[in-house]
């Protein structure tokens, strides 16, 4: 089985975030940056796959120094090589643009029979560029996954999925597919030692949009199908009133209020 | 000019030389995979040890193996075992981040230490093939647990003198030991124990080293040692009644067992040293988030100048210890490069360059370890006394650290005991430099001062080297030989050297890495080191002469040390300032 599973470098939750001056990001600079949370599922999924099915596990990450560690760190959990998509062009992306990129560097390398990526990030979390990217593969694809069984001979997937409300299905889909992993499907391990050292000796590629044969127009800013306007610590607003009277004054008072002044009945 | 290559430093030499800040690796020096494996283990004692700690603390052993194991997993068992018996054969920076991360739950980390440090080295260093083969694989998987069983109730600094005997078997099979060992970490648990005792035959008696499987003949341990601290760690007696050991497992020879108990104690040192670090952090991390919280007369205590100075001062003392450890790590790396790693004399060798400073890692990290837990129960007021939170736990596992591997006194003997030896052996240059102080002191010059960037804390170190070396050479003069029998003098001579290499490592670390706040942290330490310099200097004068002999040497170094204090009220207002923004220790 070709795996190949999607990491996105995100600032480290302890970070403290200042917003820039233009005010469309936040200062990245200075901050640390590790792999988005359900991208850690994601591949230990794809490491235990592997370790079911034999075959071949390849992380792809789209960002700058910060990916490239992000990917190290992948390859000392167990993967066995990275691809790391690497261009100042490829800077403002937003989920649709990103999302053709990371199709154009799979594509590129030869298309997979299962991408993983995760259900949302932990920054932006718009939970889209993994459906996004399904389309641009021209793969099927299933959300929200709590459980995968792969039949690699029937080239199958028996995949579980989260629904609202406490209720799960499972969903059949062919090889090839986009699967985006939910949190918690499994317990990632931690990069051993042993891990560590091998990491250095694994393979790590870098590739431009000139490699993946993508123009200007169609990666980074220019590519994106949004602008960030602004970004903004949302305004702290409080207001509380006491309603007095019996009870059942006080719950008819409640009501009234909740319907006319509220709006939220 | 920043030499291209640099020679391997000489142990010691940081007293009489300028070190060039590219010989000191800094924590900020840490390679990729190094970070990983600091991120590493800090990610397994935040989500596995950390949750466990209450059963740690009340002696659940098999939370305790199954923790162990967990490591064996991820190879934290065998960083300074060669990979062909199974370890990872790893650098010494490396052993350390992973001592300073498992600082944080000290119970564990002895448990740790106890069996991956003075359990299993002795073994990698003096074990025959066949012991290598035999027990390493396992040790790494902590498939086996090991233990060290040196002390005994009438000898513990003095561990030369153990009772504990052991006797050839009528048939020559066996050695039969007999005797108690006491204080031994993991005892309750251990299948191993790596034993010291006394070879004996007619009225000769050989100190040698064993290897005594729990399940041999003869061998039991006692109940629970009632501790202070380190409520988790397991410590008992071992009892040895006609206890039958193969002839095989005798490590190392008849005879050498000094050379298996020495050995194996510098970077057990060192590591105590990282984890006391860990340990700081995680003390002042409390300390930081409490203050914050914590209201008293309308205001977070935070915003209080005597919390601040003490949350300043606790960082600064930490910083320059952390500084300490990995530069001694770095040392030792860079010459074990130039080592063949496969032979275990060489790799002792290596280390055994650097006792000097693994041993002043030991007694200052401990003692600002304890530092720092005091200052935590006092910011936590009456909450840090009770044991709802957990520096009242700090505090009591602090207090070890300056009674094992080595009691703080007699490492402080040793350390200028072994520059001495160095000194007469013509490894350090040390009369020499010790007779040009004196010289300059005469010839009431000042001899050149550094110049350029840093100009006034290369000065500084440069005063405190001088100061010294006068009153080094001004004790040695006086008492020769019997200086060994002056200890008070020793001690002081001691408290100098030490504060000499963490300003040195301190000052080159701050010249790496110059931020604004660095600066502030290494002159509020300089500020301290040199009173405590002058301090200790002028003990040590005025008990080796009198009269005018006195007021020269004084003067003398009244003359060397020209530092002006800094103002350190400002300094940790600033850096306290920072504590707070961050709300965790982020130097
Ligand atoms: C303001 C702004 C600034 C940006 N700056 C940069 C920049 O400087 N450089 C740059 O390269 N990109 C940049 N991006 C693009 C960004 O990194 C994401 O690729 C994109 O926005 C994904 O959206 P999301 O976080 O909502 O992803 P979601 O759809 O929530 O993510 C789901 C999953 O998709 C996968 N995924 C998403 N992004 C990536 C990725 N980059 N690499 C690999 N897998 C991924 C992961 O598996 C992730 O778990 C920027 C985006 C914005 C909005
Ligand atoms: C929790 C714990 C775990 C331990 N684990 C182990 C273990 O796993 N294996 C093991 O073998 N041992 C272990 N020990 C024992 C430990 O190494 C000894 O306690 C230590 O070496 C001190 O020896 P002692 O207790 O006999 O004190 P003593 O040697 O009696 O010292 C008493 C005091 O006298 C001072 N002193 C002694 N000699 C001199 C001198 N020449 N000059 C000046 N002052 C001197 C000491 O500094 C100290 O202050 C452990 C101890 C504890 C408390």
């Amino acid at each position: 089985m070709k795996i190949i599973s999607c990491i996105k470098p995100v600032p480290d939750p302890a970070s403290r975030l200042i917003i820039n001056e233009s005010k469309t990001w936040i200062k990245d600079n200075d901050l640390t940056f590790v792999a988005s949370e359900a991208d850690n599922y994601a591949l230990e999924e794809a490491l235990r796959l592997k370790e079911k099915h034999q075959g071949d596990v390849a992380i792809l990450s789209m960002g700058g120094d910060e990916a490239a560690r992000v990917l190290r760190s992948g390859l000392a959990m167990g993967a066995d090589r990275a691809i790391h998509l690497l261009d100042p062009k490829f800077k403002g992306a937003d989920e649709f643009a990103a999302a053709e990129t990371l199709a154009k560097a799979i594509e590129k390398d030869g298309g997979a029979d299962l991408v993983l990526a995760g259900v949302q990030s932990d920054d932006l979390g718009t939970g889209m560029t993994g459906v996004m990217l399904a389309e641009f593969l021209g793969y099927a694809h299933a959300t929200v996954v709590i459980g995968v069984e792969a039949d690699p001979a029937a080239k199958t997937l028996k995949v579980k999925r989260e629904l609202e409300g406490g209720i799960n299905e499972t969903v059949e889909l062919p090889f090839p597919a986009v699967l985006t992993i939910q949190f918690g499907i499994n317990q990632p391990r931690y990069a051993s030692l042993k891990g560590i050292m091998a990491a250095k000796k694994k393979e790590l590629k870098a590739w431009s949009a000139a490699d993946l044969g993508l123009s200007d127009n169609l990666v980074g800013k220019p590519g994106a199908m949004y602008e960030v306007k602004e970004v903004f610590v949302p305004e702290r607003k409080s207001r509380v009133e006491i309603i007095t009277g019996t009870a059942e004054e006080a719950a008819a008072k409640l009501v009234e209020k909740l319907r006319k002044e509220a709006k939220v009945i | 000019m920043a030499k291209e290559v640099t020679e391997l430093k000489k142990g010691g030499s940081f007293l009489i030389e300028e070190t060039a800040k590219e010989d000191v690796f800094t924590p900020e020096d840490l390679s990729e995979e190094q970070k990983m494996i600091r991120e590493m283990t800090e990610q397994f004692v935040e989500d596995e040890v950390v949750p466990q700690q209450e059963q740690i603390e009340n002696k659940q052993w098999d939370v305790t193996r199954n923790l162990l194991r967990r490591c064996g997993e991820l190879g934290l068992l065998g960083i300074e075992v060669p990979e062909e018996y199974g370890g990872e054969n790893l650098d010494k920076i490396s052993s350390m981040i992973v001592s300073e991360k498992l600082g944080r739950v000290a119970s564990f980390a002895v448990t740790y230490g106890g069996h991956s440090g003075i359990g299993t080295l002795p073994i990698v260093y003096f074990g025959a093939e066949e012991h290598k083969r035999k027990y390493l694989p396992l040790l790494c998987k902590a498939e086996k647990i090991s233990a060290y069983a040196l002390s005994e109730a009438s000898s513990g600094s003095d561990a030369l003198s153990a009772k504990t005997t052991a006797v050839r078997s009528a048939d020559g099979s066996h050695w039969i030991l007999n005797g108690e060992k006491m204080w031994i970490t993991n005892a309750a648990f251990a299948d191993m124990f790596v034993t010291f005792a006394q070879a004996t035959q007619g009225d000769q008696k050989q100190f040698s080293c064993f290897i005594v499987e729990k399940d041999y003949p003869g061998v039991s341990t006692g109940a629970e040692e009632h501790k202070m601290g380190l409520k988790g760690s397991s410590t008992r007696t071992l009892v040895l009644d006609n206890a039958r050991i193969p002839i095989d497992n005798v490590l190392g020879e008849i005879g050498k067992g000094h050379h298996v108990a020495f050995n194996i104690l510098n970077m057990g040192r060192a590591k105590l040293a990282a984890g006391a670090v860990g340990g700081s952090k995680t003390a002042l991390n409390a300390s930081i988030a409490y203050a914050k919280q914590r209201v008293a007369f309308g205001k977070p205590i935070s915003s209080f100048g005597a919390i601040k100075q003490k949350l300043a001062e606790m960082a600064v003392r930490t910083w320059i210890t952390e500084g300490m450890v990995y530069r001694t790590a770095g040392l030792m790396d860079r010459r074990l490069e130039s080592v063949d790693v496969k032979d275990p004399k060489q790799v002792l060798k290596a280390i055994e360059e650097y006792a000097v400073e693994c041993s002043i890692l030991k007694v200052f990290a401990s003692e600002v370890l304890d530092f720092v837990v005091d200052e935590a129960v006092q910011i936590h007021g009456g909450f840090g006394y009770s044991a709802e939170y957990p520096v009242e736990r700090y505090y009591r596992d602090s207090r070890v650290n300056r009674i094992f591997e080595g009691t703080n006194e007699i490492n402080r003997l040793l350390i200028p005991g072994m520059l001495l030896k160095r000194a007469s052996s013509g490894q350090l240059p040390l009369h020499a430099a010790v007779r040009s102080v004196m010289d300059e002191v005469m010839s009431a010059g000042i001899g050149n001062e550094p110049s350029g960037p840093f100009a006034r804390e290369r000065s500084g170190v440069k005063q405190a080297q001088k100061a010294l070396l006068l009153v080094a050479g001004s004790a040695i003069q006086r008492f020769r030989d019997s200086i060994r029998d002056e200890q008070e003098v020793l001690m002081h001579i001691s408290n100098m050297v030490m504060d000499v290499y963490a300003m040195d490592t301190a000052v080159c670390r701050l010249m790496k890495n110059s931020g604004e706040l660095h600066a502030d942290v290494v002159s509020t330490f300089m500020n301290d080191a040199i009173a405590d310099i002058k301090f200790s200097g002028r003990q040590v004068l005025a008990a080796t002469g009198d009269g005018d002999t006195l007021r020269i040497q004084l003067s003398a170094l009244r003359r060397l040390l020209r530092w002006t204090p800094v103002n350190t009220v400002g300094a940790r207002r600033r850096i306290a300032e920072h504590l707070i923004d961050h709300g965790v220790y982020a130097l």
